[in-house]
Formats: structure tokens, C-alpha cells, sequence
């Protein structure tokens, strides 16, 4: 499952970034294996996203999500 | 002898870097160039006893030392070379308390590079409100730096570090990340290649100027390759590596923790501010209020001005001897000043409020909102900063720009952001309205002027991203393109913070249009008042028996002496000037007298409105109505062709369009060549601009007249 097919409220744990070239930078800004995530906003157009970290929040496209693969959890 | 220590800023985006730059040097500090380079420096200086001072380098926040963005590249250069005089005796690092991991990555980055750092965790009031605390005894233990603890919005702490720069004991350095992984003989070859001793240093330079594709690039690549090492994959592992090493401790020094990912105030806030509709509706309330505040709330400060302005002149006037250089002040440097000083208040009405959005970080909400309406457009949504602080002006918003990571987006961003009405427009566009619409007209609640404002304002966003639209096919993409940003939590605005962006803000704008006012305010007066061969005297010949004839009736004097005036401006150097290129401007509806106003406003286009200050003071011979109002004046112009006003409809109309799209300011100039590294793209910024914005005034001068 990718950040994009999660809902509001709901966390998740990422698991790895699968595009390379984006993987540095969401490394960088705290989006990294092991961390939990949970959808916060949805800008008005339906993208970007906006997603809450432990300690920050991050807003990223949705093809960007697309490479976030993600486990749910309860 | 006094000694002088050198102290670098190094921190995130939004750690409150720039509240603890404040607090230390409070109005001390300038904005300049390193020396025979593009890179911009913010320095201050602050003392810390009686001999020592410090001067303080305040770093753009970045994420890491791999720069990403032109930003972060300005950090990065600084950090690199221990050979450079700027190269900081210690750092400081400033950490946001509430987000500590995320940010003692970078901190562990900088300090692996050798440098003596000291740790400040900022924001400890905001981690509070989050449920985390730390054992900073333990902390500093672990990290083996000295950690304070400041809340710099607050000005708490700042004697602890000040005190701490003096004391050399605490100028301590560490290490945190293990190279032993790397091939020892590789690492070698590096630190020759790069001249380096620190072997994190070394690594990480030569990474960056591979990627980067600078100085040294192409030994170190084959250095690379004779290793096969894989540079993206050491930046991942080191990453990763770095924040296990940070979780540790981190976890260690933490007291309490809910562990909880909660909706906080913010996530409140952001449903609000961030909502399908609400967001939008809100953001474009928020725009409304500032043109409305630009025309309601300025009026009594510019009578102000205008009083001051008026005094003044008629002091230097009466005071000093009467001659050429009475003349010239009054009727060529303060007319001219004084026509865009009175705008002062507007501008820093416009000022203040981007700067309270900025503070408070709703910019980057709009950021959010608007990435998507911003993408076909070849742009994203960081390109809305650079856009909406582009109303203010366009030379800081184009270096705003440089967060943007694209550089193809980027580049757009800065070749449109002009088109933008900047303040400097915001003198034109007023006294053209003015001769529009009375000041009283009411649509509704509103005041007319203020929409019209907003309808030009829209033309130029209009405008703009039509432009972003068509530069999009013509500008080669290279890089992946992606947006990732940080929604920062909302806090108050500080008052101090906001005054000193204010002062520095306002205080470049009058300084930098001032020197280019008073300059071409001291030519044009030069230019209006002599001309070739003794035309000017001819003039006077002709119509001086009339106007000292005592046994006129009075209006015929008065109605001669206009006639002089009118003539005399004609047979000016500059109305010589304005006629010549009055054929080329003629299909726009402007005649020689705007021409003139033109031609100057090409440095830029505030001076338009000093222009026609000093043609029309100039024509008036000044004595009591030198300040009477300028629109007025132009109203009462008559074409002596037609016998028809000179500003009639449709050139009031070709002219603020004009205005709007045409690229006259020296500065965006200069500043587009200086980041983009090339002289190709202001020329070509310049001629689009020149080119569309001649052809819309073509267009609406033919419609409307």
C-alpha cells in the first residue's frame, strides 16, 4: 500500500521510499523507514497532501506519496 | 586591541534562526556580498565585553549539507571552506526542541566536518506543548557539545550564549559519524583531491562537487568510479545510519513523551485555513483587506508626508538664497522625492502584512493550497511566495525564489515573478486612478480606487502565469520535479522581529529609489531647464514684455506665462528628447512629455511620478503651487495638437498598462542576472516585457480611443 491510499485518520508506518531520486530528500525532511505517519489535510484540488509526522508535518504531491510504501496499523 | 570573533548561524528552516539573529544584533547588521562572489551574506555585530566583538553570519536554514536548492547551496558554501575569512570560529546551532530528530541531523552533519559547535535548542515552550521534554544535563552528555536552552521569540537565553561565545573552553567539536565503512585508500585519494584534512569533509565536498558538477569535479568522479563507489547510496546509508544514532540519543534524554500522533491546534487550524472552500475564500478575504488597507488606512500619513515635503520646501525656499541652487533643490530633488516618498505608508502597509503571513506561516499554507492551480503553469507552490511578496518588490521575492529545487521551475518563477504589481508601481497606478475616478467614489463598502487597484494587481498575477505558461515549452526540463515541504506550526507574530523586517525592507527601498530619484531628479531638472542653442532664451524674449507688462489684465499675464512655461519645457534638451522618440510612442497614445517620464522611469518606474513632479514644478516656476497637486496639473492639460486633454481615457488606460508589464527597474535586472548566473536570461526578461508590454497598451489605447 502507497501514502496515497491512506485515509484520514488513519497511521500507518513507512516502510520505503521505492523512487530514488526522491528518497534523500524525504530522508532529509524526517519521512524515513520505521517512522509513523497519518494523513492531516488535502489541499483544495485534492493534491497536495499533507501528512503528520512524530514531530513535524510535511505536505507532498500525491505522484510523490505514489513512492512512499506504507503498513497500516491499527 | 579589540578582538573580533566570527560566528556562524546553522540551522533548519523555521528554527527561529532568524528571531535568535535579531535578538543578538538587534538593528546592527547589513545585508552585502562575500567578497568577488554571488553568495549573499547577512552579518550583524554584537559585543560580547568589553574587547571582544562578535560578528554574527546568519545562514539560510537548509536540511542537510547535500544542498538541494540554491539556499541551501549559500549554507553549504560557507561551510566548506576552512580556508575562507569567513569560515566561522564556532557555530552556532539552533535546533527546534519541539522537532529535535529531524534537526540534529543537520546539526550532526555540521559537526562532523570539524568545526566547534555549540547546540542551542530553540522552541522548548512549543515541545512542551507537545507532550516532550528532555534531560539536557544528559543530553549534553551524550552529544558532547555545550546545549543551551533559548526561546529566541521571547529574547530568553541570549546573555547564557553570549557569555558562552567569550568562554574558549567551551568551543568544543565532536564526531558522531563512523566513516570506517569506506575504503580507508579511497578516502585518501579524496582528502588529496580536496585538499582536506577532516575526512567527513572531504567526502561530503567532493560528493557535492560531483553532483554538482564544480571545481574538481572531474578527478573526484574518477576517483569515484575507480572505487565504484555509489554516491547516492553512501548519502542514503548516512542518512539513515546518522538517525539511528540521533534516535538513541535522542530517546535517552527524552522525559516524557506521549508518543502519540495527535491533532494538534495546528492541524485545527490548518482544516480551517486549509479547507476546500473556506481556504480559498479566506486567502482571497486576506488580499481584499490589504489593498482596501493600503487605501483607507494611508491617507492620513501621507497628508503627512505631504506636509512635511511642503514645509521643507518652502523653508529651503525662502531661507536660502535665491539662484540655481535653490532652484535645484526645490523644484528638481525634493519635487522629485517627494512624489514617491508620500507613497512611503502604502508600501509599508504592504510590507508589514506579507511579513505578518510570513511570521505566522500561513505563507506556506498558501503554498500548499496553490501547488496545484501552480503546476500546469510550469511552476509549484513555493513559487506563490516569490509571487505574492512580488507585490512589495520584485528583487527580494526573485532571491526568494531560491528555496524552489527545480531549476527549471525556479528559473520561470524568477522570469515572471516582475511581472507582479510591485510597490514601486503602486505610486504610478494611484496617481493614474486618481485622474480616473474622484477619491470618494463607493461601490458598496468598498472604495473604488482600492478595486481598481486590485483589478491591476490581478492583471499582472494574469499576466504572470500566462507567461510561466508559455516559458514552460521553451525551457528544457532536466531534473526530476517534486514538491515536499514543511507546514511549520502556527505561531504568534513578534512585534520586534516584524519591525526590524520592516526597517530593513522599507529602509532598502527608500535608499536604494532614493539615490536613483535624486539622480535622475538632478539630470532631468538639468535637462528641463537648459536646451540647445538659446531657444529657452528665445522663448522668454518672446513672452516677457507680455508678462511684465503692468497694464495687462491680470489673467492675460498669467495666461502668457503658462504659455512660456509650455514652451520652454519644449525647447528643453529633455522635451527635445521626449519628441524625438514620441513618434515610437505615439501609437500608444503618449506624448513627448510622457516620454520623457518614459525614458527615466527605464531605471525605475517610481521615478515616473518624480518626472512628472519635476516637469510639471519646473513648468510652474515654483513659488507656492510648486507641491500643489501634480494630478491636478495633468488633468488640466491640454493637447495643443487636438485642444483636447492630453491624459484622456484611453491613455490614462495604454499607460497603466504600460506600467504594469514593462520590465523598467535596474535592480530586478541586476538581481536576475545575479541568480541566474547569466547574462542570457535578464535580456530576454527585458524583452518579452518590453514587447508585451508595448503591444497590450497598442491594443488598449486603439480599443478605447
Amino acid at each position: 500500500m502507497n501514502l496515497t491510499e491512506l485515509k484520514f485518520g488513519q497511521k500507518a508506518i513507512i516502510e520505503r521510499v521505492t523512487d530514488e531520486a526522491l528518497s534523500l530528500k524525504l530522508f532529509e525532511m524526517g519521512l524515513l523507514p520505521g517512522e509513523t505517519i497519518m494523513l492531516e489535510n488535502v489541499a483544495p484540488f485534492g493534491d497536495p497532501i499533507a501528512v503528520l509526522l512524530s514531530e513535524s508535518k510535511i505536505c507532498l504531491r500525491l505522484q510523490d506519496a505514489a513512492s512512499v510504501q506504507i503498513k497500516p496499523i491499527n | 586591541m579589540e578582538k573580533e570573533i566570527t560566528v556562524a548561524l546553522v540551522g533548519n528552516p523555521n528554527c527561529g534562526k532568524t528571531s535568535l539573529f535579531n535578538a543578538l544584533t538587534g538593528l546592527n547588521h547589513k545585508v552585502s556580498n562575500f567578497a568577488g562572489t554571488t553568495v549573499e551574506k547577512k552579518t550583524g555585530e554584537t559585543r560580547l565585553s568589553a574587547g571582544v566583538k562578535a560578528q554574527i553570519i546568519d545562514l539560510p536554514g537548509t536540511y542537510s549539507l547535500y544542498p538541494k536548492s540554491a539556499d541551501e547551496l549559500v549554507t553549504y558554501e560557507i561551510l566548506r571552506n576552512k580556508a575562507e575569512s569567513n569560515y566561522p570560529d564556532l557555530v552556532i546551532f539552533i535546533a527546534d526542541a519541539s522537532n529535535l530528530k529531524r534537526n540534529l541531523l543537520l546539526y550532526s552533519q555540521v559537526a562532523d566536518l570539524g568545526v566547534p559547535i555549540i547546540l542551542c535548542l530553540n522552541m522548548m515552550d512549543v515541545a512542551e506543548r507537545k507532550g516532550i521534554r528532555y534531560d539536557l544535563k544528559l543530553l549534553e552528555k551524550e552529544l558532547g557539545v555545550p546545549i543551551f536552552s533559548i526561546n529566541a521569540r521571547k529574547q530568553e537565553g541570549i546573555d547564557n550564549i553570549k557569555s558562552a561565545l567569550l568562554n574558549d573552553k567551551l568551543r568544543l567539536t565532536a564526531q558522531y559519524y563512523n566513516l570506517d565503512h569506506v575504503n580507508a585508500q579511497m578516502l585518501d585519494e579524496v582528502c588529496k583531491a580536496t585538499d582536506k584534512r577532516n575526512k567527513y569533509a572531504a567526502l561530503q565536498f567532493a560528493i557535492n562537487a560531483s553532483s554538482l558538477l564544480s571545481e574538481k569535479a572531474h578527478r573526484i568522479i574518477q576517483i569515484f568510479e575507480k572505487y565504484s563507489f555509489d554516491t547516492r547510496k553512501f548519502q542514503e546509508e548516512e542518512i539513515l545510519a546518522r538517525y539511528q544514532i540521533i534516535d538513541g540519543t535522542v530517546r535517552n534524554a527524552r522525559l516524557k513523551n506521549t508518543g502519540q500522533l495527535k491533532n494538534s491546534l495546528t492541524h485545527k487550524i490548518d482544516e480551517i485555513l486549509t479547507h476546500r472552500y473556506w481556504g480559498i475564500a479566506i486567502f482571497l478575504v486576506l488580499l481584499l483587506l490589504v489593498f482596501q488597507a493600503m487605501f483607507s488606512w494611508s491617507s492620513y500619513p501621507m497628508d503627512f508626508v505631504e506636509y512635511i515635503f511642503g514645509l521643507l520646501s518652502n523653508y529651503i525656499e525662502t531661507q536660502m538664497p535665491k539662484g540655481i541652487l535653490n532652484d535645484l533643490l526645490v523644484q528638481g530633488i525634493l519635487a522629485g522625492l517627494s512624489g514617491v516618498m508620500i507613497f512611503l505608508p502604502q508600501i509599508i502597509i504592504l510590507f508589514l502584512f506579507i511579513a505578518i503571513l510570513e511570521d505566522i506561516g500561513y505563507m506556506a499554507r498558501v503554498g500548499f493550497m496553490m501547488d496545484r492551480i501552480m503546476r500546469p503553469f510550469g511552476m509549484n507552490g513555493k513559487s506563490i511566495v516569490p509571487l505574492i511578496s512580488g507585490m512589495a518588490c520584485a528583487v527580494p521575492s526573485i532571491m526568494a525564489s531560491r528555496n524552489i529545487e527545480n531549476k527549471k521551475e525556479r528559473l520561470i518563477t524568477i522570469l515572471v515573478t516582475p511581472l507582479m504589481s510591485c510597490s514601486a508601481r503602486l505610486p504610478v497606478y494611484t496617481l493614474l486612478i486618481g485622474m480616473l475616478i474622484p477619491d470618494t467614489a463607493k461601490w458598496g463598502p468598498f472604495n473604488v480606487h482600492g478595486l481598481v487597484l486590485m483589478v491591476m494587481y490581478l492583471i499582472g498575477f494574469a499576466a504572470a502565469i500566462l507567461s510561466a505558461w508559455i516559458f514552460k515549452f521553451f525551457i528544457k526540463q532536466k531534473q526530476k520535479n517534486y514538491f515536499i515541504m514543511e507546514l511549520p506550526s502556527y505561531k504568534m507574530p513578534v512585534f520586534s522581529n516584524l519591525m526590524i523586517t520592516l526597517y530593513e525592507k522599507t529602509g532598502a527601498f527608500v535608499w536604494g529609489a532614493g539615490k536613483i530619484i535624486v539622480a535622475v531628479s538632478v539630470v532631468l531638472w538639468v535637462l528641463a531647464s537648459t536646451g540647445p542653442q538659446d531657444n529657452i532664451a528665445k522663448v522668454e524674449r518672446k513672452f516677457l514684455p507680455t508678462i511684465s507688462n503692468d497694464t495687462l489684465p491680470k489673467y492675460i499675464r498669467e495666461e502668457a506665462k503658462l504659455q512660456m512655461n509650455a514652451q520652454k519645457l519644449e525647447a528643453s534638451y529633455a522635451g527635445e528628447f521626449g519628441k524625438m522618440i514620441e513618434p515610437t510612442i505615439r501609437p500608444l497614445g503618449f506624448d513627448w512629455k510622457i516620454g520623457i517620464a518614459l525614458l527615466t522611469s527605464l531605471a525605475a518606474r517610481e521615478v515616473f511620478v518624480g518626472t512628472m513632479s519635476t516637469i510639471y514644478s519646473v513648468n510652474d516656476e515654483g513659488g507656492e503651487e510648486t507641491f500643489s497637486n501634480i494630478k491636478t496639473k495633468m488633468q488640466a492639460e491640454i493637447n495643443s495638437q487636438t485642444g483636447k486633454p492630453s491624459y484622456s481615457l484611453a491613455t490614462i488606460l495604454s499607460l497603466m498598462i504600460f506600467y504594469a508589464f514593462a520590465l523598467q527597474c535596474m535592480s530586478t535586472i541586476a538581481v536576475v542576472k545575479k541568480e541566474t548566473h547569466s547574462n542570457k536570461w535578464p535580456i530576454i526578461q527585458f524583452l518579452y516585457m518590453t514587447v508585451l508590454a508595448y503591444a497590450s497598451s497598442f491594443f488598449v489605447f486603439t480599443i478605447f480611443s
